[in-house]
């Protein structure tokens, strides 16, 4: 590998950024564009009774009303599935607008197309609409009672309940020490600074063009093509960029298809923006939840038995979780395991993926019991989570793919300075601060997408080469890492490199989420530049007019663009040298990867890391500071130092967030998110920020995919809300079993 | 209503504008100048920052009437032809990600170093509270201030 891959190189897209000059969905320049506007159900349960658009129809420049009596029925009723696998990826199993009934508070149930903006909102207000409403299920509270074991969730690949280990029952029984506590949750928005938009364009042929804020371009062009029953040949999809997503763009929800409906209905171009209210009950969220952990032990803390399961709150119509369980169930050596769901049915719209999806959650409970449990038997906590280490997966008794645990457990605590902590709770004062110090462990599944991932490199008579793929860019780095990816593979300078991704018009690349995006994106990249660059040196090597006619082809390496014998540099030539002599304007190859199956042909493939908090906690306040942060992680392979380690600290702070700041509270009583804004919904602002440090441990792994990429999106932010609990607890003696942790908990 | 106004140091006009419009409608989709963005609608996140009269503003906040006769300077209008140093160390130090925070970020910094040359780290963090990143984490966007300030050795 040449020394381009890993480099902490400038982002490729930096200049369009700080300039003003990128394009986002909301930002094309059409002429005669119209402004499509959602009006949103008021109450979370029900039947509309009336509909009364008149005085909207007649307002300034208002195009058309839609209603679900007027809008067109989608050819399909959508299924969920999710992104990763490539195929159509429809958030939730329901299509607004096409009956009266009302699922949840915030379901479309009109929209006003206007010529601008501000006329489409006003007359939006000016839509009468009465419901008689029915009782309601917003709270897992309020579901309690009727809670049932999904038979399957995940979009159907998932067991309800995973497979049990041993006797976890007895396991727990015969423990020397037993431990069995619940976590709660609040649900969560992932709250993207972009809020999710479309723009939508028909052309003189019928044939739709989309500018959608998306994690896959493919994914929205295949599900609005299957909602509209059009061949995807008549969908093309442009997302150059993306202002963040989360998940909350992983999956495709209604708005597009409503904007493509729009856009037909009025003749025009049609913008969709979603307000920011409108984006808390529109694209999804992590769910409220509670887990409940038992677990069972020998008296130095070696686990005999782990039982998790989960209860939260999915939609009528759809059986979500976010998979909590799955990495806690191999995070240790457990010699029984039994762990499932539960879901209680309520007036919501679909929940979906949320950074860090299901980990953030279920290994914020795994962690907190297990420092529960090293209080208990009076273990330091990181010596307790070595003791549990395995070294296969426990749930197969497979090798891993990679791991590198151990490495960041002893880089971390050196980072953080962990040895010789004292455990005793409350005992380290800082003026008016208890401060103390916590850790835990950190594990995200490497999953692949199913169908095959390809790219497209193609190399210019003058030496520059463009390398394509069907992605879109939305904050990760994804456009950078890859042209450094392209230019190790076809042995090009960086600037001789250019990486184009952002519509459907490119080699088909699956969506962007799970953390499998830069796995998938780079197998395809490294496969089509080391396919081209192969495909060059054989006809160097054929061609009797070359220097290196005849020579062995697995002998030649590419530098800067020259081909040479490894063991006699001066024998070679120039790709552009070969090129022109032989009058080829251009060359190119496709690079098509078959992904690793999700067993990884018997391999684990999980990312590890581990997670050191200190946090200083007012003794009269409750107020909670988090002082420093450590985070070390075992990623696979790199690309690019400089944009990984963002996505991680970007990561972490959001773990910080979901410790001490994020929940999106629902008002039972309205049926309606009660904090839906950006002033009420509270993110971490920069004075949150305490001082982080992130290394990361490149274990080599060739089960994964060919440069051996675990990803970096989500594993940040698994294990950052139970090291910094944890250290609550260490500093208070308080154990805080809910997040967020707020004042009022450690008043 | 008409507005006349200096954008980025030329004169420029809107006609038919609304009562109700803001500043950062009017900019970004009468005058053609999408930099900065609208992200929270109510003065929260700071996407939207630019200058008007040489005051940073939440341009969602500021009735479009209000801009008339007076001066607004946008990210678009920041660099001199070049980039400007601000907008080259927030690349230099990997302050941008998805890129929908960074106009209004950088304007926020340009403003903090123009009246700071070489602020103090809670000045720092005192000038950007008004604008929310959800991807980096911040650290990045404090290094890159101190990197146009000429304090890279400290970050």
């Amino acid at each position: 590998m040449s020394p381009v891959l890993g480099a902490a190189l400038d982002r490729v897209d930096g200049r369009a950024k700080v300039t003003g000059a990128a394009r986002y969905s909301g930002e094309l320049n059409l002429p005669n564009l119209a402004h499509a506007v959602l009006v949103g159900a008021r109450v979370p349960s029900g039947r509309i009774i009336g509909i009364d658009c008149r005085q909207a129809s007649v307002a300034d420049g208002v195009l058309t009303v839609l209603t679900h009596l007027d809008l067109p029925r989608v050819a399909a009723r959508p299924k969920l599935f999710p992104s990763l696998f490539g195929l159509t990826a429809h958030g939730q199993s329901f299509f607004p607008m096409q009956d009266d009934v009302v699922h949840y508070a915030g379901q479309p149930v009109a929209m006003v197309v206007a010529d601008t903006v501000e006329r489409a909102e006003h007359a939006a207000t000016l839509v009468q609409v009465n419901y008689a409403e029915t009782p309601s299920v917003t709270l897992l509270d309020q579901g309690r009672d009727q809670t049932y074991e999904p038979a399957k969730i995940f979009g159907g690949l998932l067991p309800g309940r995973n497979p049990t280990r041993g006797d976890p029952e007895a396991g727990l029984r015969d423990a020397a020490v037993r431990l069995d506590v619940t976590y709660r949750f609040a649900a969560n928005h992932q709250n993207p600074i972009e809020p999710s938009t479309t723009t939508a364009v028909w052309d003189d042929l019928d044939r739709l063009t989309l500018h959608d804020a998306t994690q896959g371009p493919t994914a929205t062009q295949l599900s609005v093509a299957e909602l509209l029953g059009l061949p995807p040949t008549m969908v093309r999809v442009v997302s150059h960029y993306v202002g963040g997503s989360f998940g909350a763009k992983a999956l495709i929800w209604a708005h597009p298809t409503l904007a493509a409906l729009a856009a037909r209905r009025v003749g025009r171009p049609v913008r969709l923006v979603l307000s920011r209210e409108q984006m808390f009950h529109s694209c999804g969220h992590r769910e409220e939840q509670e887990q409940r952990i038992g677990l069972g032990a020998d008296r130095d803390g070696r686990l005999g038995a782990l039982r998790h399961d989960k209860t939260s709150l999915t939609s009528h119509y759809d059986d979500w979780a976010e998979t909590s369980l799955e990495a806690p169930a191999v995070m240790y050596a457990a010699a029984t395991y039994a762990g499932g769901y539960r879901l209680a049915r309520g007036n919501t719209i679909t929940p979906t993926f949320t950074r860090g999806p299901g980990a953030a959650t279920g290994m914020f409970a795994l962690e907190s019991a297990m420092d529960e449990l090293a209080y208990e038997i009076g273990v330091d906590p990181l010596e307790l989570r070595l003791r549990n280490h395995t070294d296969v997966d426990p749930s197969t008794g497979n090798p891993w793919s990679s791991k590198g645990l151990r490495e960041c457990y002893q880089r971390g605590a050196e980072l953080f300075g962990w040895s010789g902590r004292d455990p005793r709770p409350g005992a380290r004062r800082d003026g008016d601060w208890l401060v103390g110090t916590g850790m835990a462990s950190a594990a995200y599944p490497v999953a692949a997408p199913m169908n095959p991932q390809r790219a497209r490199a193609r190399m210019y008579a003058d030496g520059s080469a463009v390398v394509e793929a069907g992605i879109s860019e939305f904050g990760t780095g994804a456009l950078t890492a890859m042209t450094q990816v392209a230019a190790d593979g076809l042995g090009l300078p960086f600037d001789r490199v250019r990486f184009v991704g952002g519509t459907t018009d490119l080699p088909n690349i699956a969506a962007a989420v799970g953390s499998a995006g830069s796995g998938a994106t780079s197998s395809a990249v490294h496969l089509a530049s080391t396919g081209l660059r192969d495909q060059l040196v054989g006809q160097a090597v054929a061609d009797a007019r070359s220097p290196l006619h005849n020579a062995d082809p697995a002998g030649i390496v590419v530098r800067d663009g020259r081909m040479c014998l490894r063991d006699s540099p001066q024998t070679g030539e120039t790709y552009v040298e070969l090129l022109r002599r032989n009058h080829m304007p251009d060359v190119e190859a496709l690079g098509v990867w078959q992904p690793t199956p999700p067993d990884g042909g018997g391999h684990g493939m999980f990312t590890f890391g581990a997670q050191f908090a200190e946090v200083a906690v007012d003794a009269d306040l409750g107020l909670v500071r988090v002082r420093r942060l450590v985070g070390v992680f075992a990623p696979g392979r790199v690309l690019n130092r400089r944009t990984a380690h963002s996505q991680l600290m970007g990561g972490m702070l959001w773990g910080l967030g979901q410790a001490l700041l994020e929940a999106t509270r629902m008002d039972p009583h309205t049926g309606r998110w009660a904090n839906a804004s950006l002033a009420d919904y509270l993110v971490p602002v920069n004075a949150d920020v305490p001082d982080i440090t992130i290394d990361t441990i490149e274990v080599p792994d060739s089960v994964v995919n060919p440069l051996g990429v675990k990803g970096v999106g989500e594993i940040g932010i698994v294990g950052t809300s139970a090291a910094i609990a944890n250290a609550v607890h260490h500093a208070t003696g308080r154990r805080i079993r809910h997040l967020p942790i707020t004042v009022e908990d450690l008043l | 209503m008409r507005i006349d106004c200096v954008v980025n140091g030329e004169p420029r006009r809107a006609d038919d504008v609304w009562a109700g419009e803001s500043l950062l409608h009017v900019l970004r989709e009468r005058l053609g100048l999408p930099g900065a963005k609208n992200a929270c609608e109510q003065g929260e996140c700071g996407s939207c920052t630019v200058y008007l009269d040489g005051k940073p503003v939440c341009a969602c906040l500021v009735p479009a009437g209000q801009a008339r006769g007076r001066e607004v300077v946008t990210v678009e209008g920041l660099g001199d032809g070049d980039l400007h140093p601000v907008q080259r160390a927030f690349i230099a130090a990997g302050a941008v990600q998805c890129g929908f925070c960074t106009p209004g970020l950088i304007v926020a910094v340009h403003d903090l170093l123009a009246r700071t040359p070489s602020p103090a780290e809670e000045e720092i963090r005192e000038a950007l509270a008004g604008n929310l990143c959800r991807c980096t984490g911040y650290e990045k966007i404090l290094t890159a201030v101190r990197l146009a300030a000429g304090r890279e050795h400290e970050s």
